[in-house]
């Protein structure tokens, strides 16, 4: 029985590849999730504009206030070297890899291209497997129109896959107008892999202090019906390989995504809340599951469960919405 | 090829000093900061000295401290050395006389600065260094940043093969802080004045338990006196060593130097002698008028010890008849001056055939201008039949008719030379811009080139001024441009407040920056300006740099486009060449702080030169803008004439007259400064306030104060004067009212930060909200004057327990010139608040003095009855005791009070006797009642005849209780006054100690101090302090009997109020140890106060109070830790360009720090758990 897949044009010995996150931040972490089974970790965001910013707020704070009174013209030593978040981040690439013996994709967030090429670059110089472009973007100007939105994800995708030899894989959101088309495009540009979905973060108030605040909320099991309907509808309509992400809590949930044709299912949530370990006790329960089932590759199931291959095409389209309103009964309140 | 470099006295004597020093000791003090940070800096970048390996860099508690651990090194045979100036080297003179005895060689480089006499100078000249003289040390000075450069090295080399300790002393600011053009001297020069045996023979004198010695005996009246004439052979030789080593560098340079230097006429008759950077412009004015025709001449003085008499009277031309000697220093009661009388007593005993007349001036106190109009002057006193002796030149003394007239019009300012005066705001980056451009000029071109920066004396608002020269020849003038070819005024405001085109020659060319076109910039200027313009037919050109800068991503920073803008019209360089270069070093200074800065001042150097435009004035002015009177015209006579002048730039035309003889000035006088200098003050929205008074008590410059009255008062109020129904039940039925002073905000925004209301339609707004100062100016001014009318509340009636209502409490602490959103001073201004009616404050050398009392006027302030805090600040070192100084005199003189109204308690009458003698003064009503009774006691002894009531009448005030204070940094409690501070801490006496308590030196720019927290960078901590900040409440709780309580205003400011009003009211020793966020934390000064709520919840800052009273002594005020350090760390660039300049270090501190504060609390958890110990609170006062 064989767990074994294939992703970026590489050979894991598991769908299960841990996600970008703050927990591979720290390369105790990294070494623990390989010994828990992780087939691959995708390390933790970049942030290009959080990196841009850094670097404003330190020239601000190093020139702030000098140069004005006699006594004080300057307040903090002059640094003869200063180690911005992508050096930082480059040695923690270097030492993930010399670390553990698995992949590691290394993982840029942004809106705009900026100089993510130039620091795709050096990503791939310092040692990455292969890198997951993280498009971040909530566009929010109403004269931007959908087609610009579009055509940036697109150019950032074609200028990275320029500039580096390893694979690029590409996490998006769902909200575009016609997600297969938006897919299909990204395919066209080079993108070896779609990663879905990004869940963006969800503002909330505070009543109390009258503020909006952002917190963090753990996906649950069901957040997986979302990459489970747009991974079967892909899953042989494009070149790109195929990753789920979000709400993979249990052996059922990546056993679902990869029925729907992924090609790597992603965790994150449940590792925050049950711990690294949690990766092995899910490898475990899979292959129990296969071979309860009696299913020999995860290769023999992939896609099994797509539009392409279920029974029922439709399923994946307006008609199950009309079916679940048709069965559904108000005793089930 | 010949190399050059464009830097700073400092920089180029620390170069020399680093590379020839094992050991270096350092505390900051200005103007010599800069070469101590210089060192710390190359040795945290591992640079080494010139035997390969990196000096040893310790800073100390104090400069008598870096002192003796230099005494220490060479006492144990390394080469050590150090910097400092005024105050710093007078601690060190005990050491220095030690040094010279022992006969060790070492160098002490001094940036030449004032002593602190009748006030404190942090400016230029030789009061600190001739308090030195007699310490047997050998005196070199030099008189530019060349020489600065050149004679570091020759006094590390004389100091070796003379065994004397030389002082290497330069002008403070005017050299220590000039940048110029000089030859760097290469390692390879260096190595050419080491003597490998001498530095040998130091390692053979060093102690060892080898071959020990002993050193230090106790000497008797049979041998001292011999063993002190020991040295005199080494003192007779030393003239000629420095002269063989002169000689030297001149062989391995090409320049040379004399001990006693001669320029002028060979047949001079009038000779000025000097020492210092006036000696240059005397060297330039010597040249210009010897070109009229006369015969006059300057011996500049680079050995002033040992005094080599002969070498000195060889220098004067033989047809010398006249001589002034001119001094940088005063030394009242003496017979001259120290120069005059060595230079009297070396021509006295040459027996010459015809004695010159001799006569010694004092000129160039605290960076007085000293121009070629003055030496003019001064060669003109010599051709005097009498000239005038013991003159004073700069200043006009119409108290002891020293000073001698000088022509102020009287110029030689060459036309080779290209002069450029530049006008900006502290932060707006023009002096950055224009250090840059010398560099540029200096370093690209033939020219030399010279900038020198004048600042004001303000930490807000501040205000530059950038004198910049460039020449073929080596630039002698020591003194500020007084005839420009070009002149840049980079924010239009400065146009109304200063004469910005009075230096500008005709022909000249004016920039000015601002908002308005080019076709209609010429209805907007002040009339005086179009008036200039058209007079001296000016070239003038606009650019609107701010919006080039802002659009450029360069925010307030407007530097770079005006930089662009100089060079593209000033005629310096080829514009296309100047363009590359600055390109060339934008690139340079920003590369390593990412490729972003370095693209957004390229982009800002592109757009510059599509913006900028030449104006053609129209013939005729059509200028509405006069100058705004000045607010000073409203004052008392004193403040206005004389304060107002000096506010006014004026003060250098003030006589000795006009200025107070004990250094006594009023107080209640920056209410007359109107600075205007906020872009956005708060706005207060009556309907959303909840009334809790914590805007006006954060406010740290005192500009937002509430008052409740009665309705009837708004009868004659403006009609935009906002009020209110007041919410709390104590005020039911009168009104209320937040009122803003408009021209004495600073814009800061810290009381938007705190305001906890919010409306309830807009939730970005609050109660109180930022908006643009300039619309509302003229209707706030008359709303803030009707204010001042309105009541103040009986100081009786406030419940001070509670921040809403003790809010209303005048503060006696107004409109400071504090940097703005200070942490430091909303302590001071609810000190003022709660006691400044009787307080006595000593206040500490640093921050707290400077905004406190820099002239011309001060913030603390008085009350309608004339009383208000009395403030003095004695030395940095010296606070504590200063403090318990006034309160041992006020017990005795109270003591004595007492003792003779018990003697007169028949005569003033029993009742009031006893009534005042056993007056508790517990409370507010207490004193009124006890100030009532002595008003009464007063009025009865005013009709007594007896000794005792003389005695008693001026003592009566004394009888009131008084609130005695005692303010610093943290650099005084932690490090150079923690012995007095100790002291004090045991003395039991009733003193309030406040502990600003920024974590490190903020005057004087950031360096580390024993409060410095670890993995903070600081200068003289480059790589992030390694050690545990120092627990300064601890070592006081430890006596038992002293209150101490830690707090942070940010996170609770009721924890704040309570413990200044435990700590007052309790009759001992109290400590508060006030957290203060500060500018060199390198945060947001708007959010500060978020910033301490976070160094709280992180448990980085402890609030607690210890009433050795309480059962319970020690109460942990802090909530338990909420969120890891590392979370406030990463908040303050402090500790976050740690991660940036050494990842590797901050892991590892920050980790340290974590545990340092899970310790500390876990201590402080036991320590309040355990019961009171038994304290000596009634036994040991």
């Amino acid at each position: 029985m064989s767990l074994q897949t294939n992703y970026l044009g590489m050979t894991l010995r598991t769908p299960l590849v841990v996600s970008a996150s703050p927990l591979s931040q720290n390369l105790d972490n990294i070494k623990r999730m390989a010994d828990a089974g992780a087939s691959a970790v995708v390390l933790y965001s970049l942030f290009e504009e959080q990196l841009m910013l850094e670097r404003y707020e330190l020239h601000h704070h190093l020139t702030h206030g000098t140069e004005s009174f006699a006594e004080a013209l300057s307040f903090f030593p002059e640094p003869e070297f200063l180690q911005f978040g992508l050096d930082s981040y480059l040695e923690h690439i270097r030492r993930a890899k010399q670390a553990v013996d698995i992949p590691i994709i290394a993982s840029l967030n942004g809106t705009a291209l900026g100089r993510w090429t130039e620091s795709a670059k050096r990503i791939y110089e310092a040692g990455a497997d292969a890198l997951e472009l993280n498009i971040y973007s909530i566009p929010t100007d109403p004269e931007l129109t959908g087609a610009e939105v579009e055509q940036n994800y697109l150019d950032i995708v074609a200028a990275v896959k320029a500039a580096v030899k390893i694979p690029v894989a590409v996490k998006l959101g769902p909200f575009f107008s016609s997600f297969a088309n938006m897919a299909r495009r990204l395919d066209d540009v080079g993108a070896d892999a779609l990663v879905l979905f990004n869940r963006f973060y969800q503002p909330d108030f505070d009543l109390e202090a009258l503020e909006v605040k952002t917190n963090v909320l753990f996906s649950r099991s069901s957040s997986i019906r979302l990459p489970l309907r747009w991974i079967a509808i892909l899953y042989g309509q494009i070149r790109a390989q195929l990753a789920a992400t979000s709400g993979v809590h249990s052996a059922i949930d990546a056993l679902k995504l990869l029925m729907a044709g992924a090609n790597v299912t992603m965790l994150c949530s449940v590792l925050y809340e049950r711990g690294l370990p949690q990766i092995g006790l899910i490898e475990r329960a899979m292959l129990e599951w296969m071979d309860k089932h009696e299913y020999v590759s995860v290769a023999q199931m992939r896609g099994s469960l797509s539009q392409l291959h279920c029974s029922d095409p439709t399923a994946y389209e307006r008609a199950l919405y009309v079916q679940a309103v048709h069965t559904f009964k108000p005793q089930d309140l | 090829m010949r190399e050059f470099l464009t830097l700073d006295g400092n920089e180029a004597v620390a170069s020399v000093a680093y590379r020839l020093s094992e050991v270096i000791a350092i505390y900051p003090i200005t103007p010599a900061s800069p070469m101590g940070e210089w060192a710390d800096a190359w040795a945290a970048q591992g640079k080494l000295n010139l035997w390969g390996t990196v000096p040893a860099i310790v800073e100390m508690q104090s400069e008598g401290g870096a002192a003796g651990v230099v005494h220490g090194a060479l006492q144990t045979g390394a080469l050590a050395s150090t910097f400092t100036a005024s105050q710093g080297l007078l601690l060190m003179i005990p050491n220095m006389y030690k040094i010279a005895g022992e006969l060790t060689p070492t160098v002490f480089h001094i940036a030449a600065r004032s002593l602190a006499a009748q006030g404190l100078s942090i400016f230029g000249d030789h009061s600190d260094v001739m308090a030195t003289r007699a310490t047997g040390w050998p005196m070199l000075c030099s008189n530019s940043v060349q020489e600065a450069q050149d004679f570091a090295l020759i006094a590390h080399a004389a100091t070796l093969q003379s065994r004397l300790p030389f002082l290497h002393f330069f002008d403070g600011f005017r050299t220590s802080h000039e940048i110029a053009k000089i030859e760097p001297l290469g390692d390879e020069v260096l190595r050419a004045f080491v003597d490998d045996a001498r530095i040998a023979e130091l390692r053979a004198r060093a102690l060892s338990p080898d071959h020990p010695t002993l050193r230090g005996t106790a000497q008797n009246p049979d041998v001292y006196f011999q063993g002190r004439e020991t040295v005199n052979p080494f003192y007779v030789e030393c003239a000629n060593v420095v002269e063989r080593t002169m000689n030297l560098f001149a062989e391995l340079t090409g320049r040379r130097y004399g001990l006693y230097e001669y320029h002028g006429a060979p047949d001079a008759e009038r000779i000025i002698v000097l020492m210092g950077s006036g000696a240059e412009a005397v060297h330039e004015t010597v040249d210009a008028l010897n070109a009229q025709g006369e015969k006059v001449g300057v011996v500049k003085v680079r050995l002033f010890r040992p005094f080599d008499a002969a070498r000195f009277v060889a220098a004067l031309p033989v047809t010398t008849n006249a001589i002034a000697v001119l001094d940088r220093t005063k030394e009242p009661g003496s017979a001259g001056e120290p120069l005059y009388q060595d230079c009297v007593t070396a021509l006295h005993e040459a027996s010459l055939a015809v004695m010159p007349r001799v006569v010694g001036g004092r000129y160039g106190l605290s960076s007085k201008e000293f121009t070629p109009a003055m030496v003019k002057a001064v060669f003109d006193n010599l051709s005097q039949s009498q000239p005038k002796n013991h003159f004073t030149i700069g200043i006009r003394d119409d108290v002891g008719h020293t000073s001698l007239d000088f022509d102020a019009a009287f110029s030689i300012e060459p036309h080779s030379v290209t002069r450029a005066v530049f006008y900006g705001l502290g932060a707006d980056g023009t002096v950055g811009a224009n250090k840059n451009s010398i560099k540029i000029i200096g370093e690209q071109t033939e020219h030399y080139a010279q900038g020198y920066f004048v600042y004001d004396s303000k930490k807000s608002g501040s205000e530059t001024v950038s004198h910049l020269r460039f020449g073929p020849q080596p630039i002698r003038s020591s003194y500020l441009i007084q005839q420009a070819h070009f002149v840049a005024c980079h924010q239009p405001v400065l146009l109304e407040r200063h004469d910005v085109l009075e230096l500008i020659e005709p022909g000249g060319v004016f920039l000015l920056n601002t908002p308005y076109a080019a076709e209609e910039v010429w209805s907007h200027l002040p009339r005086r300006t179009q008036q200039q313009i058209l007079d001296k037919r000016l070239k003038f050109y606009v650019i609107n740099a701010d919006r080039v800068a802002r659009e450029s991503g360069m925010g307030k920073q407007n530097n770079t486009v005006l930089q662009v803008c100089f060079f593209a019209i000033a005629d310096v360089l080829p514009r296309d060449e100047a363009i590359a270069a600055i390109k060339e070093s934008i690139k340079k200074t920003y590369g390593k702080k990412g490729e972003e800065i370095v693209q957004m001042n390229l982009r800002a150097v592109e757009e510059t030169l599509a913006h900028l435009y030449e104006v053609a004035p129209p013939a005729k002015l059509n200028g509405h803008l006069e100058l705004p009177p000045s607010a000073f015209l409203n004052a008392p006579p004193f403040a206005c004439n004389v304060l107002g002048e000096i506010f006014a730039g004026r003060g250098d035309a003030l006589p000795v007259s006009a200025m107070p003889a004990d250094g006594v000035f009023p107080t209640n006088t920056a209410r007359w400064e109107k600075r205007n200098i906020a872009a956005e003050i708060p706005a207060w929205d009556a309907q959303v306030c909840i009334q809790c008074g914590k805007c006006a008590m954060v406010c740290p410059h005192s500009v937002i104060r509430i008052k409740v009255y009665d309705e009837q008062h708004l009868a004659a109020a403006p009609a935009t004067f906002k009020s209110c129904d007041a919410k709390d039940r104590e005020w039911a039925g009168q009104k209320y009212t937040i009122q803003v002073a408009p021209e004495d905000c600073t814009g800061c925004g810290i009381c938007v930060d705190v305001c906890p209301a919010k409306n309830k339609s807009q939730a970005r707004l609050k109660a109180i909200n930022m908006v643009p100062q300039p619309p509302l100016r003229a209707a706030e001014r008359d709303n803030w004057d009707f204010f001042l009318t309105l009541p103040e509340t009986d100081r009786r009636l406030i419940k001070i327990s509670d921040i809403r209502r003790q809010q209303l409490q005048q503060p006696l602490f107004e409109f400071s010139g504090a940097c703005s959103g200070c942490g430091e001073t909303p302590y001071l201004k609810l000190l003022s608040q709660l006691f400044g009616d009787r307080a006595l404050i000593a206040n500490a050398t640093g921050c707290s003095s400077i905004y406190g009392a820099n002239l011309p006027t001060t913030p603390w302030a008085q009350n309608a009855e004339g009383r208000g805090p009395a403030w003095a600040n004695s030395l940095f070192e010296d606070n504590a005791e200063f403090g318990l100084g006034f309160r041992v005199s006020l017990d005795k003189q109270r003591e004595f009070a007492e003792e003779l109204l018990r003697k007169l308690a028949s005569l003033v009458g029993d009742e009031l006797a006893t009534a005042i003698l056993t007056a508790q003064q517990k409370d507010e009503a207490e004193i009124y009642e006890q100030r009532e009774r002595v008003a009464a006691l007063k009025e009865k002894l005013l009709g007594l005849k007896s000794n005792e009531a003389k005695l008693l009448l001026p003592l009566a005030d004394l009888l009131v209780k008084k609130s005695v204070w005692i303010v610093g940094g943290d650099g005084w409690a932690y490090d150079i006054g923690f012995g007095g501070l100790d002291h004090v801490l045991a003395s039991g006496r009733n003193v309030n100690i406040l502990v600003l308590d920024t974590e490190v030196y903020s005057n004087t720019g950031g360096q580390m101090s024993k409060a410095t927290p670890r993995a903070a960078v600081a200068k003289f901590a480059a790589g992030g302090k390694h050690a545990r900040k120092k627990d300064l409440g601890l070592i006081a709780m430890s006596y038992g009997n002293v209150y101490v309580a830690s707090v942070a205003m940010g996170a609770r400011d009721e924890h704040t109020l309570k413990a200044f009003l435990e700590a007052e009211a309790y009759d001992g020793v109290s400590l508060i140890i006030a957290y203060s966020h500060c500018i060199a934390h390198g945060i947001n000064m708007t959010t500060g106060m978020q910033n301490q709520k976070a160094a709280v919840n992180a448990g980085h800052w402890l609030l607690y109070r210890h009433h050795p009273e309480h059962e319970q002594s020690l109460s942990l005020d802090s909530p338990a830790m909420k969120v890891p350090i590392e979370n406030y760390l990463l908040m303050e660039n402090r500790f976050k360009m740690l991660t940036k300049s050494h990842p590797d270090e901050a892991a590892r501190l920050f980790e340290q720090a974590q545990q340092d504060v899970t310790a500390r609390r876990r201590l402080y958890e036991s320590l309040a758990a355990r019961p009171a110990q038994e304290t000596n609170t009634a036994e040991g006062k």
